[in-house]
């Protein structure tokens, strides 16, 4: 398990997502209402990138013709054959038992801490004054 | 034992209304009069004419009455020789393409009174579906609420082909009523003509339109699933009666995948489509479509997924099969079982488990 | 019970970006159907005469459901489309054939590609005249934008339908045009595909060796269904199967197939388990009732088997592990192609839509065989 700078966080504002390589491997890490997340970017359903989707809410109902709406921007829907997947906990809603994204521990932290390591981050000049998203992989 | 059929309910067989007479006897002086001024033959419609080779196997065509006429006919043929349980009467008389809302409620109000006379109340092993002007939902619910009453009708019986999918919500009371009253929603292969049998308009032979019943089938799965009927009516069961069979796995693939993909347009639906199916659906099994050989029937009925969804049917007097090939080859002994009485007590709960074995 | 996870077939190993795959011995792919969009309804009109493009103007299409949009089913997502396959420079997805080509011709390796066009084509508009000249404006508009440039992509022939004898003439006048590559019809016809009323399209693309292409959708003018009209999105998309089932039925029953021997047809975007129970079916209502339909020959199954094929998108999906190859096996492996339906919603990718157990061979055979022998390429 190593430690990822992978963005500065001002790259990903409430609302935004940017789609990382980290250890070869897509993952898209979300940032709602300032809690960042990370997630698999590939759909498990047929290998689409989760980071095209569009954000939406959940929609429940206890029957027909009632629409409960909720969470507006925490689930992402797959871009190509709309399975939704809520973004805090990586599960489908269609099947959440067995079809979910895998999870990433994501942390925002001060380049001021990560200049004195352990960390990888191939792609960034990290430096002291800005703040740093960092996934656990 | 393949030739075994003590006990086994007939989920689906057809007492045919002999003439307008037979009705007439069962209608007030007003509708009785009317059928005399106004010169009413009737209303059969052209699902399965009265010659064609479907309508009517070669062996139950004969015999005045015919077999298919009177109760003592049908005993004869199929009750008596294969000690049957029980059996289902579902006429098929077609009321439902009474374009005069109030006269088809009137011919259901007699095709039923006909059916308790001459059917049910001569012999003690029928039990009959209730036949109803879907036309207008009140009318029905008054026709339920007239039977309801008497435990030996056990069903509400619909056509499979209408002007609109029978799960939206005018149908409702109608299901208010059968929850209330412990009845299944039976939906038979026929229509009511009033638009074409297909998406893409009126096929030229019979054939084609008979083949054509399996697709509105579809639609109605499609529609009491996704309109939420067993969400608001969570006791409800429906049968599939004369579907075919083996259509309904690759269409509930399609369901399923599609709900997965676009479920928040029906948020009601909150578990797939399949669990509803298994809950709430039930299949007669004749006819099954199913080749002559080359296709294990162990195969096929795995696709359903469940040993409990089909019912046990003759379909009598269609010709669906030849001398007691009742039940596709290859059916093995428990399973055969479930189809012949389990799954038939199950979905029928006014058959509470009475019937004579 | 086993769900079908991807990544884990036989197929895998014939992906593209594998490694160790080389240009040899990847997997080829024929691609039943792609969907073309224009950018803007003006990119018709250097095709369409004075009159017409006034009368569009002026009038629009008018389909046979009274939508003015086309859809009285909102779609799951804009234009039915996969988020990710809007273009840039802006235009509707389907519409930049630099981002079709990056996006999937090379991503995918598609070796050949059929057009479908769909949307405001004049196919089963209530005017036949306009039909006919919207119609042959598409083919020229897809010739100019997409076959001509991308010798990857193939046309289709777009044909007026409800208009047996304009069709006929539009299969004349582009039939031997090596750029197309089937003759292109929606299965919601005003009546079923087989009546005699559509025979002289049939005549046509066998006279040139073209294969019929129904393509789901099209409005007939009846209820989507024999039960009526549907309320939701979800009902009308699984419902596709039953209006290709329709026409299966019709053109095997009709006599289509015996009055033209030498036709094919290939049923798109349908799925396809559903052919095979369909045959058991009419194969036993044949048995009762041959005497009605003395123009067949054969038993309903045998010309299902001869001059039916299915693509395979959506591809079917079931929770048991093998159930889907069972049906793929009863329908004939050689029945199958494969198309992607690029750039709508339910895309299939060629490596990743198969189900788990798929042996190689036959997904070579799916994606790439069989589709070389049915299409005029």
């Amino acid at each position: 398990m190593a430690r990822h700078v992978v963005a500065r966080a001002s790259e990903i504002p409430p609302g935004a997502r940017k789609l990382v390589q980290v250890n070869g491997r897509g993952v898209v890490v979300f940032n709602i209402k300032g809690e960042f997340f990370a997630l698999s970017d590939q759909c498990p359903h047929k290998g689409a990138s989760l980071s095209g989707g569009k954000l939406t809410g959940l929609v429940e109902s206890g029957e027909p013709g009632a629409y409960n709406y909720s969470r507006a921007g925490e689930i992402v829907r797959c871009p190509w054959h709309g399975w939704e997947f809520d973004i805090r906990t990586g599960r489908s809603y269609c099947d959440p038992r067995r079809m979910r994204l895998m999870q990433f521990n994501v942390t925002v932290e001060p380049g001021a801490n990560l200049v004195e390591g352990p960390y990888v981050a191939e792609t960034f000049k990290v430096a002291v004054e800005d703040n740093y998203v960092v996934v656990e992989a | 034992m393949s030739g075994d059929w003590v006990g086994a309910i007939d989920c689906d067989m057809h007492p045919r209304v002999p003439n307008i007479a037979a009705l007439r006897a069962h209608m007030s002086e007003y509708w009785s009069d009317t059928v005399e001024l106004r010169g009413i033959e009737g209303f059969d419609t052209i699902a399965y004419p009265a010659n064609a080779p479907l309508t009517v196997r070669p062996d139950w065509r004969e015999g005045k009455p015919r077999p298919d006429e009177h109760a003592a006919g049908y005993a004869k043929a199929m009750l008596d020789p294969h000690k049957f349980g029980l059996a289902i009467c579902n006429c098929l008389y077609a009321v439902q393409i009474i374009r005069d809302e109030y006269m088809a409620a009137a011919f259901a109000t007699a095709v039923n009174a006909w059916v308790k006379t001459e059917w049910l109340d001569k012999d003690a092993r029928l039990r009959a579906s209730i036949v109803v002007p879907a036309q207008n939902p009140e009318l029905a619910v008054e026709e339920i609420e007239r039977w309801a009453p008497d435990s030996r009708f056990v069903q509400i019986l619909f056509l499979v082909g209408g002007e609109q999918p029978l799960g939206q919500s005018r149908f409702w009371p109608i299901y208010r009523a059968a929850e209330k009253h412990g009845l299944t929603i039976g939906i038979h292969a026929g229509s009511n003509y009033l638009h074409a049998v297909t998406g893409s308009g009126w096929p030229s032979y019979y054939l084609e339109d008979y083949a054509a019943q399996s697709l509105a089938f579809h639609t109605q799965l499609g529609s009491l699933i996704s309109e939420g009927v067993f969400v608001k009516f969570p006791k409800l069961k429906a049968v599939l009666i004369e579907s075919g069979v083996t259509w309904i796995a690759p269409y509930l693939w399609r369901l399923t995948k599609f709900w997965r993909g676009v479920r928040n347009e029906v948020p009601w639906i909150d578990r797939s489509p399949l669990e509803f199916v298994r809950d709430h659906i039930r299949l007669t099994i004749q006819p099954f479509d199913a080749p002559a050989a080359g296709v294990e029937i162990s195969r096929l009925m795995d696709l359903m997924q469940s040993d409990e969804m089909l019912l046990f049917a003759s379909d009598f007097p269609h010709w669906q099969f030849d001398g007691d090939a009742m039940l596709p080859a290859g059916i093995d002994a428990s399973l055969r079982k479930k189809i012949l009485i389990d799954n038939p007590l199950a979905a029928y709960p006014r058959l509470g488990g009475r019937h004579a074995t | 019970m086993q769900l079908d996870a991807p990544f884990t077939t036989d197929a895998e190993t014939l992906d593209a970006h594998a490694p160790g795959v080389t240009k040899s011995n990847r997997l080829a792919v024929i691609d039943g159907d792609i969907h073309p969009a224009w950018r803007k309804p003006e990119d018709l009109k250097p095709y369409l005469s004075k009159y017409w493009w006034d009368h569009l103007q002026t009038y629009g299409s008018r389909r046979k459901n009274g939508s003015v949009y086309g859809e009285p089913y909102p779609k799951s997502a804009p234009l039915a489309c996969r988020r990710d396959a809007w273009p840039e420079e802006g235009g509707r997805p389907g519409s930049s054939l630099a981002l079709m080509q990056k996006q999937y011709l090379d991503a995918c390796g598609v070796e050949v590609g059929i057009l479908g066009p769909l949307g405001a084509t004049g196919q089963g508009d209530f005017n036949l005249d306009f039909s006919a000249a919207m119609c042959r404006a598409v083919n020229e508009w897809q010739l100019d934008t997409f076959a001509r440039p991308e010798k990857r992509l193939k046309a289709s022939i777009v044909v007026p339908y409800e208009d047996g004898a304009a069709s006929a003439a539009e299969i004349e006048r582009c039939g031997a045009d090596p750029h197309f590559a089937q003759v292109f019809v929606l299965t919601r016809s005003s009546e079923p595909i087989g009546s005699r009323r559509y025979w002289p399209i049939f005549a046509a693309a066998e006279r040139y060796g073209l294969p019929v292409g129904f393509h789901v959708f099209g409005t007939s003018g009846h209820p989507v269904s024999g039960a009526g009209w549907p309320s939701y999105y979800v009902e009308e998309g699984a419902g596709h199967s039953t209006s290709c089932q329709t026409a299966v039925t019709s053109l095997v029953i009709e006599g289509v197939f015996e009055r033209f021997p030498k036709l094919k047809v290939v049923m798109v975007e349908g799925g396809f388990a559903w052919l095979a129970p369909l045959a058991w079916r009419l194969d036993k209502l044949h048995e009762r009732m041959h005497g009605e339909v003395p123009h067949l020959k054969r038993r309903p199954s045998e010309y299902i088997r001869e001059h039916v094929y299915v693509t395979t998108q959506p591809m079917e999906e079931s929770d048991v592990r093998g159930q889907v190859l069972d049906l793929m096996e009863w329908i004939g492996w050689d029945r199958l192609l494969f198309a992607s339906d690029y750039p709508h919603w339910d895309f299939d990718d060629p490596f990743r839509a198969f189900p788990v157990g798929l042996k190689a061979e036959r997904h070579r055979q799916i994606c790439a065989e069989n589709g070389r022998s049915v299409y005029r390429l």
